[in-house]
């Protein structure tokens, strides 16, 4: 029996995906360690609470809420040291975050204040005999490492879509808590720039439209985004090529040393397949590629592909989304 | 300004991998090795840093065998003042005892800044910047893709899912370095010369327990090869067909 604390993550009053993801998670391992209780943490400003019964929907037995204009923002220290001073005098065998960018900032704060081992962007979890197994794909998911983590606690961070978040009800009692201060000195966020409205994020999208140099000219993105559109809830990547270019924002940078994602459905568009930006799709389910060059390195992993010219291909393919969508 | 940068060396992340006998590693005979890229970014942004105010100094470590001395001198020769070496057998894949073993070093360093790579290419965990700033009981961004230095107050940014946050903080502090902060340099011939007469010392790591350990390494499971279902506009009725019946996405 082994209890685990989840830090489920919210922004902006909304929980993240990654949170559900990590409560499940949460209740796999605490299954697998001969059942126990998951327990999440859940911070914001006034009203987050309200955000609490879906945590116990999928599988929390209880929720520390702490509800306070502080937690607006990202309180990295003082939500470093809340979860550390709650793993500790709950006697916690783990805790589990997700690998996101306040997951990743947050794990090795909690795993350095706790003394715990830690392991980053995992994908399965499970126990053998005392200790945690984790696996991790590495070197930019062309080795895929197996962790053993001795000792308890530890601390355990989960690749977005890694988990599916499935219900599975438990009581998801509410407990409301204070943060405890930082101690020291702090980092301040004075802004928060929030990117273009009405896409889901990259890392959360089931439907990933992206393109390349392929598209010619950054005015040609708006074929683009018709298709995702025409997809509905999809997100919009490009390659680095075109990042670095400044046709599409930094950060919407799809591969190696950018954002790696895994959705049900990618749709190369004019890419060529960098091993780079391989690195960052491969493991979508299902990978389509538009390219003219029958021979571009990106056909060898698409489920399919069609070759031709991607600005003639797409308004047709987008048309015809539209359609099938419609149900004609 | 004094400027730690914390770096490591890792594979070309270009190269094919095979798994190494052991099962628990790869392969790394023919492999390049080099500094980590985000790492190589840190180390600019530290140059620049220090250029921009007009002096200071700038130390580099690095945790491991005796060939992470090339890239520590690969550092010195880009304009790093000195260097200082960790011995250990590998380094291990236990973030916490590499932060542990870079906290004890760093601690009576007087930094004003400590710089790393926001994750390394091979273990792509992201955990020792972050734990050995902790550690250090200093504050620390994390994933900084633009980084400035001004009045003894650093200002960063961090890109989030689909936001990006803007910080400020007070040093000494830490900065884990994403891309964007700044391009490394090439070493010139005359900096690679000056850095041969640089200092570069060498101790034992302080890495204490691992508790983290490689059980298995293996390659990914392969993708069914691709396959090419027609040509241009003519093939999107197949496309969406597919997407609909085969794949169930539509």
């Amino acid at each position: 029996m082994a209890n685990i604390l989840v830090f489920a993550e919210s922004r902006g009053g909304e929980l993240r995906k990654v949170a559900l993801e990590a409560v499940t998670a949460a209740r796999q391992l605490a299954d697998a360690s001969g059942g126990g209780e998951v327990h999440a943490l859940l911070a914001g400003a006034p009203g987050i609470s309200d955000k609490a019964s879906q945590l116990g929907a999928h599988g929390a037995d209880k929720v520390f809420v702490i509800e306070s204009a502080d937690q607006e923002r990202f309180a990295r220290e003082s939500l470093a040291a809340t979860l550390t001073d709650r793993a500790r005098s709950g006697g916690y065998r783990a805790v589990v975050l997700g690998f996101s960018a306040q997951g990743r900032d947050l794990g090795p704060r909690v795993a350095a204040r706790l003394d715990a081992p830690i392991a980053s962007d995992v994908t399965e979890l499970s126990m053998n005999g005392d200790s945690v197994v984790a696996k991790h794909p590495g070197y930019a998911n062309k080795v895929v490492l197996t962790l053993t983590l001795s000792g308890s606690p530890v601390v355990v961070s989960v690749r977005p879509s890694a988990f599916t978040a499935v219900e599975n009800a438990k009581a998801g009692t509410v407990e409301k808590i204070d943060a405890v201060a930082a101690a020291g000195a702090t980092v301040t966020v004075t802004e928060v720039k929030e990117g273009a409205k009405g896409r889901p994020d990259l890392g959360d999208a089931q439907i990933v439209v992206s393109g390349g140099r392929g598209l010619k000219e950054a005015a040609n993105f708006r074929l683009v985004e018709k298709l995702a559109d025409a997809f509905g809830n999809a997100a919009v990547g490009a390659t680095r090529a075109v990042t670095d270019d400044g046709w599409r924002p930094h950060s919407d940078q799809i591969g190696q040393t950018g954002r790696q994602v895994s959705p049900q459905l990618y749709v190369a568009l004019g890419i060529s397949g960098a091993i780079q930006h391989l690195a960052g799709m491969r493991n979508s389910r299902t990978i389509v590629a538009i390219n003219k060059d029958k021979d571009a390195p990106i056909f060898k992993v698409a489920d399919y592909g069609i070759v031709g010219d991607v600005i003639e291909v797409l308004p047709v393919l987008t048309a015809a989304v539209k359609a099938a969508r419609a149900g004609h | 300004m004094k400027i730690a940068v914390c770096i490591k060396r890792t594979p070309d992340s270009e190269s094919r991998f095979r798994i190494a006998a052991s099962g628990v590693a790869i392969d790394e005979s023919g492999l390049k090795f080099d500094i980590d890229d985000f790492a190589g970014y840190a180390v600019e942004a530290a140059l620049q840093l220090n250029e921009k105010a007009g002096g200071g100094e700038t130390v580099v470590y690095a945790i491991g065998p005796e060939s992470v001395q090339e890239s520590l001198r690969k550092a010195m020769s880009m304009g790093a003042d000195r260097a200082v070496h960790l011995k250990a057998d590998s380094s291990p894949a236990d973030g916490i005892a590499i932060a542990k073993a870079l906290s004890a070093e760093l601690r009576d360093g007087g930094y004003d800044l400590v710089l790393f790579g926001k994750h390394a290419f091979d273990t792509s965990a992201g955990v020792v910047g972050t734990a050995t700033a902790e550690l250090l009981g200093i504050p620390c961004v994390t994933a900084a893709s633009e980084l400035s230095v001004a009045n003894g107050q650093g200002t960063a940014r961090r890109e989030l899912e689909g936001a990006a946050e803007m910080v400020t903080f007070p040093l000494p502090a830490a900065v884990t370095i994403d891309e964007g902060v700044a391009r490394p340099r090439y070493p010139s011939l005359k900096g690679i010369m000056a850095a041969k007469k640089k200092p570069l010392e060498s101790k034992p790591a302080q890495l204490g327990d691992i508790r983290v350990t490689v059980q298995k390494a293996e390659l990914p499971a392969e993708r069914p090869a691709g396959r090419i279902i027609g040509e241009g506009a003519a093939a999107v009725p197949e496309l969406v067909r597919l997407l609909q019946t085969e794949a169930k996405v539509i």
